[in-house]
């Protein structure tokens, strides 16, 4: 398969849009869990319980909206649900379980909608860009259509009741994905992460605590779901989000100011070895995918577009570095096609720009 | 070491996993790590802040301090999945939505902890089973209009919040729901 024709199957629409605030904020997501009142949670469902609340909530989720299309995990490859795990369309949980779980899914995968994984229902909604209001009121508007045909699990103090006792109240989940370069090496995230932690919120690297983020990604989201309103979670973490975004503006300045030079260089070294590898192992282009990210931002590249390392960094994912061979791969050879895929994607943004600014 | 997934490279990233109370050392390497990458990245996952919970409410000691510890009580179970109290604590999550209730006298201290200190709902309500509950919020923000009118002397227009809250109560009674 040609790497174009399998970027246009494998790459959503909201992978390669711009949205606000871009050139910082990857991603925005808002989760909403909802259980049906009748039935025992995925905890300790029986078999065939599990298939009747796949039945019942399916079937509201078909009449909220009938553009949805269902993908059951019972009738997917392994490498076909890593894909899926790899665009964050499901989570590895659901993945796993190949019970009665499904995926409804929007064509231009904005929505996800997941049936039993620890929750009966896990409403998604994923948007390019810092977009929390807009995502917000497209998950709350699916889950008053969806509450039109579905008894939800209810109580009048605690709010909607989830399996897990962190997703009560609310059951929502809002995240943001950053891309925070100017912030790690002027080395503040150490101060940062706590202090954010005194929102209610938690700030992770893609590696967890403890070590450092790869790509330089951070997901900032809401640690508790009880006590305050939706709106109220979504503008506090709006808040801090928006002060992060001016730091890590005012890091990158300095830096530029400081050491341009030898930023630059940095950028470009990290641009050639994407650009002409021959084997890349993940950590390492991650990094170098976000130097290359950090150069385009900065205007020191012009011909590469901005959505690369939205792009870039999850095809590079074992899933779809498997999916693009066609079959199975032993790491070594993950480091070859990933060297190769990136090389790749990199010459046709180079053929596309011809006749454009010389790098 | 060598990563426990591979058997080919050193082992670079190590972590502790909890799960069902069950605490496992892991260590792997970039690559394999990049490939369970995903659990990191995802909320729902297994080495989630969800799963250390269980963990957590195991360590620390469920405090009562209403109840005074009586030594042989009868150990708390839902009436609807049969799950105890302590099945609960160990796997950090419940098994049914009757759970909340039959673990209603445990839960506050436990919901402190998670969520800075709330324990009561302020967010959405369901707009089709929302029913009374609307109307018991309504009601409840109208008092409190009530209670600054007259702190003010606005009498006269606290009569007429006070027969607005009339007209809700008797709507909130008649729909068999109880006073609050
Ligand atoms: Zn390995
Ligand atoms: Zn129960």
């Amino acid at each position: 398969m040609s790497l174009e024709k399998f970027l246009n199957q494998a790459v959503s629409s909201w992978m390669n849009e711009e949205g606000p605030s871009s050139e910082i904020v990857l991603s925005t997501r808002i989760r909403l869990a909802r259980n049906h009142r009748k039935y025992a949670f995925p905890t300790v469902f029986t078999k065939e319980e599990a298939r009747a609340v796949a039945e019942e909530v399916s079937a509201a989720v078909h009449k909220a909206d009938e553009r949805l299309e269902v993908l059951k995990m019972e009738e997917l490859q392994g490498l076909e649900k890593r894909v899926l795990v790899e665009k964050h369309l499901i989570s590895p949980n659901l993945a796993e379980d190949s019970g009665a779980s499904a995926v409804w899914l929007s064509d231009d995968e904005e929505i996800s909608i997941m049936v039993n994984e620890e929750d009966h229902l896990r409403i998604q909604c994923l948007f390019p860009g810092l977009q929390l209001k807009e995502a917000l009121s497209k998950a709350l508007q699916l889950d008053d259509a969806i509450e039109q045909h579905c008894d939800y699990a209810f109580d009048e103090h605690l709010g909607y009741l989830t399996t897990c006792p962190t997703n009560v109240g609310t059951g929502l989940r809002a995240s943001v994905m950053m891309h925070l370069p100017g912030l790690m090496m002027t080395h503040q995230m150490n101060r940062i992460i706590p202090a954010i932690g005194q929102f209610g919120l938690v700030a992770r690297g893609i590696y967890g605590e403890g070590s450092e983020a790869l790509g330089n990604i951070f997901q900032i989201s809401n640690q508790t779901t009880l006590g305050k309103s939706e709106e109220d979670i979504v503008e506090d973490l709006q808040r801090v989000v928006d002060q992060i975004i001016a730091q890590e503006k005012s890091a990158r300045e300095a830096l530029v100011k400081a050491s341009g030079i030898q930023l630059e260089d940095r950028v470009f070294r990290s641009y050639g070895t994407l650009r002409y590898s021959r084997v890349l192992e993940s950590k390492e282009a991650a990094k170098c995918l976000s130097d290359v990210r950090l150069g385009i931002d900065l205007g020191f590249i012009e011909n590469v577009s901005r959505s690369i390392l939205n792009e870039l960094m999850i095809l590079t994912q074992p899933g779809f570095l498997q999916q693009y061979a066609g079959g199975f791969l032993r790491p070594v050879e993950r480091d070859m096609r990933r060297a190769s895929l990136i090389r790749e994607r990199l010459e046709m943004e180079e053929k596309k720009d011809k006749g454009g600014s010389e790098i | 070491m060598l990563c426990q997934e591979c058997q080919e490279r050193p082992a670079s990233v190590h972590f502790t996993k909890v799960m069902n109370g069950q605490k496992t050392e892991v260590h792997l390497c970039d690559s394999c790590a990049q490939d369970k990458g995903e659990a990191f990245m995802s909320d729902d996952s297994a080495f989630s802040f969800n799963n250390l919970l269980a963990g957590l409410l195991n360590v620390s000691p469920v405090m009562q301090p209403s109840q005074p510890q009586k030594p042989e009580r009868e150990p708390v179970k839902c009436s609807h999945c049969q799950m105890t109290f302590q099945q609960f604590l160990k796997i950090g999550k419940f098994g049914c939505p009757s759970c909340y209730e039959s673990f209603r006298d445990e839960l506050p201290p436990i919901l402190k902890r998670l969520h800075s200190g709330n324990t009561t709902h302020h967010g959405k309500l369901p707009e089709r089973q929302g029913g009374t509950i609307h109307l018991k919020r309504k009601v409840t923000e109208l008092r409190a209009e009530l209670k600054s009118l007259i702190e003010e002397e606005e009498f006269e227009r606290a009569a007429t919040v006070r027969d607005q809250i009339r007209v809700m109560e008797k709507e909130i009674h008649g729909e068999g729901g109880s006073p609050s």
